[in-house]
């Protein structure tokens, strides 16, 4: 294989990781360091890698003891910092899954494995995961026997009976068992979220450091990393070696160098009595207190005592670290281990156990137990009671205990690193503590030891045993630092998966949206609304186009798309009783067939939402909403019934998407809806009627935003471009959300969310009118009495009329009397109006009568207002019944646009996409009700008194038609439901899916019904769909062969 | 990311649900003084340890409900 480095060829092994194939390659320096500039190299055979950071491709930080090297791979080694390039191109789609099980073993070492065994046999659901493209953890690394033959022999006769996921890291650990794992796939990563009844943490151990006088010169190596470049990749690191061994794994890297061909001249090792070995000196009760270096730095020689060793290679053996980094995320306690002298799992804080090494078991035969017992234990089995599958015998003697040497301080002058990723000494930590800090945790950012890519895998014990020994403490007291998730670096692009660009957050787009494209509209995002902003002609400013949108509404007539308005459905015996004592006015006495504007305000007594209301049978009302509130308005609907007035006999029913609505405004609408509606045509103001629209069903209501006559028509959305077209094909003109507006500000109807920030009440609006006294309650009621609410001196809604007419006084700017003086409130709508031949302002301020004087400012600019009514344009609603009809209207004679369902466009994407493993389309339209209280024997239980009835059956009474609400899409084929998964958070398996679920896939809520094995039926709201259906293409694009 | 028991649809991942603070915070009966009123509207306790409280299932069955959670542990009972 080959791959270049800095820009130099070289050639790899199959199976080689980046860093081992430099080794191969004798590359010895792999990098600078961050802060000094050192010349550093491979330090380790893992993801602890404080050194080896590589850039591949768009990755700017890699450890290249993680980079598995493949045939043309480029790298470059860093200069000091990480950078990331802007212009690289990322060619990875990364994306996400969600796997559910009983039992989640991280780690495929000799624990892992056997905890995996033990558990699946049980009968429990299974997943392992390991870092590594194949199984074995440390086995890989070392020449261990079992029962006298390989050990890779018996991990490979293993039978798993689980879903194991190789080269795929845990990084992170959360609550109620929610561990999060990346996997590295051909094309990118994928973000596992796992949920797992019980969790078996079997992540081994790092070997760590210490800190002597030039340990960080390329060629000093953890022994362990010798031990498994020998060992796995037939790497030799060096050719003369010196082993620091403080623990006895130096001794089986030093056989094992030997036994590769390195020459080891000694073992250095502090302890007293170690046991001989064969051909190798060893230096008992001894440190190495210095290195040297050839002209690049790279290590030529290590002293040791009186001694000095002429080598290329110091292997280091300072003991070993359990990996409890996922245990301490779990929030598990952590216990100092004074004979382990490393910190081990103490008290665990969820379902969860350590297997093997990671709690210090570190021999393969009582990590095997010890996998087996934790296996069964997690599956709900009480001890193996002897039935358990036998342990295979190792062939090593149990270990002495670590030497107690965290730093040597020698006569030399090369600094003694204890972190070599942040450049940090024992003389930085020495300083800090000489500084006064006493805990890990400050001494950490103060050094910032620990907050390198690697978080101090390597070094931290070093940090606090040099502190402990700087403190005159244990290390057991000064404990370590928190660990928290990420384990291992993860990127941004595998966290964003493929929420980005256009599926970053789902765009809910109206059955018009496509005609609004097509004349050009600019559109503006409320909330995950696209709404046409305004719709420019050629060259047209958009000052321009909204003066004439404007013009066209005051003087003839214009439409605007008003379907992303809320709309609940609100039915039972007490609707009525209900909505009185949420809006502030009176909705029980509305008569049938009549529309009311009302305020919602929150218990503090602040507005909360507005809308129009209207009573279409005696137990029927619908409701409208603000755009963005929709959702925040059901949601406080179902809140103050289920959980303060359950007693009272009502439902609601979202029909926001079932819905498309048009606005029709000026003072010529009359003549629009004689064509489209004639059944509307004499509808009084504020009345409402069920009738033809274009020969469907539709509903008319004449209610009016900008003061002129005006309607918004209703029809089922597959219907809502043929009216949008007839509309405008009638004369009206397209108005987006400016000149909306516009028209409402010249009427001075404030609107929630900009005018009112929830610190404004009806009576700041000066709607008090709308406040009903004489009801017992309503919510806000009692609150519109507390002495802040009712003092006087409050802001309040004005009117600005800008000294310069040609002036726009920017919303958000400060409104004074004079300078100096405190701002008195702020500016919060600011238009030119054509209506009015000036610009005109809203503000919310206190202390002001019409006719004083104020300043607006904003940035360097002050302008000159003089307060004013609110209400600038026709304050006696004179023009609320436009023109009467002058000539005879027939029918609107147009061809009608096809009725048109929100997938239809993607009806060839669909096809084009499908293939044996996953086929999607659209289901064709079917009737579909939402039916409320008794069962109806039929249909899909969405929520307690809560069904969905879809097909040709005869409704019942109280049914709500919501036909139109959702497009459903299929998704069928072998491959269904891993392509789910990557965006339903729930547990599709047999056993625990009832059936159908309302849940999200993606960002969008759905419905999730699975008619049979390998086929799915998704229900998204119509708004929805266009998101959903890219995402969907998107999934099918990323099933990978 | 809790994983929070609705009562109609079973253990679901704490991102389909809202938050609903303090449970059993009855609205006042009856005539009640400014400060009476001001507890129910604004005060509300933030104990370390057990503590009940409303989730809505907003991206699911629409139900409201209490659970007891521990505010340290975040175990739910
Ligand atoms: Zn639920």
């Amino acid at each position: 294989m080959r791959f270049t480095f800095d820009g130099h060829a070289y050639r790899g092994e199959p199976g080689d990781t980046l860093a081992a194939a430099l080794l191969r390659n004798g590359v010895r320096v792999v990098g600078r360091s961050v802060e000094l500039g050192r010349p550093r190299g491979v330090f380790t055979a893992g993801p602890e890698e404080p050194n080896a950071l590589v850039r591949v491709g768009p990755d700017p930080m890699l450890a290249a003891t993680t980079v598995e090297l493949y045939d043309g791979l480029e790298a470059w080694s860093l200069r000091g910092k990480g950078r990331v390039d802007p212009d690289a191109r990322d060619e990875r789609r990364c994306d996400k899954g969600y796997l559910h099980c009983d039992v989640l073993v991280v780690g495929g070492g000799p624990a892992g494995l056997a905890a995996t065994v033990a558990a699946g046999r049980a009968g429990a659901r299974v997943i392992l995961l390991d870092d590594q493209p194949r199984l074995g953890g440390d086995l890989l690394n070392s020449r261990v026997t079992l029962d006298g033959r390989p050990a890779l022999e018996w991990v490979d006769g293993l039978e798993l009976p689980a879903r194991v996921l190789t080269r795929t890291t845990a990084v992170g650990y959360y609550d109620h068992n929610y561990v999060v794992a990346v996997e590295q796939r051909p094309h990118g990563e994928r973000l596992w979220h796992i949920r797992a009844r019980r969790v078996v943490l079997a992540t081994g151990a790092h070997e760590r450091s210490l800190a002597f006088p030039g340990n960080d010169r390329p060629g000093v190596m953890l022994a362990s990393a010798a031990r498994a470049y020998a060992n796995r990749y037939g790497v030799r690191p060096g050719r003369r070696a010196v082993v620091f061994a403080c623990a006895d794994s130096g001794y089986e890297a030093a056989r094992d160098l030997a036994d590769a061909g390195v020459e080891v001249l000694a073992i250095v090792d502090p302890r007293p009595d170690p046991p001989p070995v064969e051909g190798v000196e060893v230096l008992a009760g001894q440190v190495v207190t210095g290195t040297s270096g050839d002209a690049d730095g790279v290590l030529n020689g290590v002293r040791a005592g009186d001694r000095d060793f002429a080598c290329d290679l110091l292997a280091v053996a300072g003991g070993w670290n359990p990996a409890v980094q996922l245990f301490s995320q779990s929030q598990g306690r952590l216990r100092y281990d004074e004979e382990l002298l490393a910190f081990v799992p103490g008290t665990s804080a969820q379902a969860e156990r350590s297997a093997g090494a990671c709690r210090g078991l570190y021999g393969t035969s009582e990590a095997i137990a010890d996998g087996y017992a934790a296996g069964a234990e997690a599956a709900g089995q009480s001890g193996l009671s002897g039935h358990g599958p036998r342990v295979p015998e190792d062939d090593r003697r149990p270990p002495r205990p670590p030497a107690a040497v965290w730093s040597v301080t020698g006569p030399s002058s090369e600094p003694a690193f204890a972190d070599l990723h942040r450049d940090v000494t024992v003389a930085d930590l020495a300083r800090a503590t000489g500084a006064g800090l006493r805990s890990v945790e400050h001494v950490k950012r103060y050094t910032t030891a620990g907050t390198g890519a690697d978080q101090g895998k390597t070094s931290g014990a070093v940090v606090v045993g040099v502190m402990a020994a700087l403190l005159g403490a244990q290390p057991g007291q000064v404990g370590t630092t928190t660990f928290r998730p990420p384990y291992t670096p993860v990127s941004f692009a595998t966290l964003a998966g493929r929420d980005r660009g256009e599926l970053s957050d789902p765009v809910r787009t109206t059955a018009m949206h496509d005609a609004h494209v097509a004349r050009g509209a600019v559109f503006e995002d409320v909330g995950q609304w696209k709404r046409p902003w305004y719709f420019p002609r050629a060259g047209e400013t958009m000052a321009a186009a909204v003066r004439r949108e404007c013009e066209a509404a005051r003087t003839g007539v214009a439409a605007m798309d008003a379907s992303t308005l809320g709309k609940i459905d609100i039915r039972g015996a007490d609707a009525g009783a209900f909505l009185d004592r949420i809006y502030t006015n009176v909705y029980s006495t509305l008569p049938v067939g009549a529309c009311r504007y009302g305020l919602m305000c929150g218990a503090d007594g602040m507005v909360f939402d507005d809308g129009t209301t209207t009573r279409l049978a005696e137990t029927h009302y619908f409701m409208t909403t603000t755009t963005g509130n929709a959702a925040t308005v059901l949601d406080w609907l179902e809140e103050w019934h289920q959980t303060e007035w359950p007693e009272l006999e009502v439902s609601f029913t979202s029909v926001t998407d079932h819905w498309a609505t048009v606005a029709v405004a000026g003072p010529r609408a009359r003549e629009v809806i004689a064509a489209v509606a004639p059944g509307a045509v004499d509808l009084a103001f504020m009345r409402y009627a069920e009738t033809d629209v274009l020969g469907m069903p539709g509903r008319v209501f004449r209610i009016s935003f900008s003061g002129e006559l005006a309607y918004e028509v209703n029809v089922p959305w597959r219907h809502g471009r043929a009216l949008w077209e007839a509309v405008l094909d009638l004369g009206a003109v397209p108005y987006g959300t400016e000149t909306m507006h516009v028209l409402r500000a010249e009427k001075g109807f404030a609107i929630v969310g900009q005018d009112t920030d929830g610190t404004v009440t009806p009576q700041d609006l000066g709607m008090s009118w709308i406040v009903s006294s004489r009801k017992p309650d309503f919510v806000g009621k009692r609150s519109h009495a507390r002495p802040d609410t009712a003092r006087a001196g409050r802001k309040r809604l004005v009117g600005l009329l800008p000294d310069d007419p040609a002036a726009l006084v920017p919303e958000g700017a400060q409104l004074t009397s004079g300078e100096g003086t405190p701002a008195l409130g702020h500016v919060t709508s600011g238009y030119a109006s054509a209506a009015l031949g000036r610009s005109f302002a809203l503000a919310l301020v206190r202390e002001a009568e019409p006719g004083d004087r104020l300043t607006a400012v904003c940035g360097g600019e002050a302008h000159p207002v003089t307060v004013c009514s609110p209400v600038f344009l026709d304050p006696g609603n004179d023009r609320r019944d436009g023109l009467p009809l002058t000539v005879e209207v027939g029918p609107y004679q147009g061809e009608p646009w096809p009725a048109e369902s929100p997938a239809a466009a993607f009806a060839a994407r669909f096809q084009a996409a499908s293939t044996p493993a996953a086929r999607l389309r659209e289901i064709a339209f079917e009737p579909m009700w939402e039916v409320r209280g008794a069962d109806p024997g039929m249909g899909l239980a969405l929520g307690p008194s809560w069904w969905l009835v879809t097909g040709n059956v005869p409704p019942g009474p109280e049914w709500v038609d919501v036909s139109d609400q959702r497009t459903v899409l299929e998704l069928s084929g072998p491959a269904a439901e891993e392509i789910l998964i990557t965006g339903c958070p729930l547990d599709l398996h047999p056993s625990v899916f009832p059936g159908h679920a309302q849940t999200f896939l993606g960002r969008a809520s759905v419905l999730l019904e699975r008619r049979a094995p390998d086929n799915y039926r998704v229900y998204v709201r119509s708004s929805f769909t266009r998101y959903l259906a890219e995402w969907l293409l998107d999934a099918l694009g990323g099933i990978y062969p | 990311m809790l994983l929070i028991p609705c009562p109609f649809c079973g253990p679901r991942d704490e991102t389909e649900f809202r938050y609903g603070g303090q449970a059993g915070i009855a609205y006042p009966d009856g005539e009640t003084t400014d400060g009476e009123w001001a507890a129910y509207v604004f005060m509300r306790d933030n104990p370390k340890g057990w503590f009940h409280e409303r989730w809505f299932h907003a991206h699911g069955c629409r139900t409201w409900f209490t659970v007891e959670r521990h505010t340290v542990t975040q175990e739910i009972r």
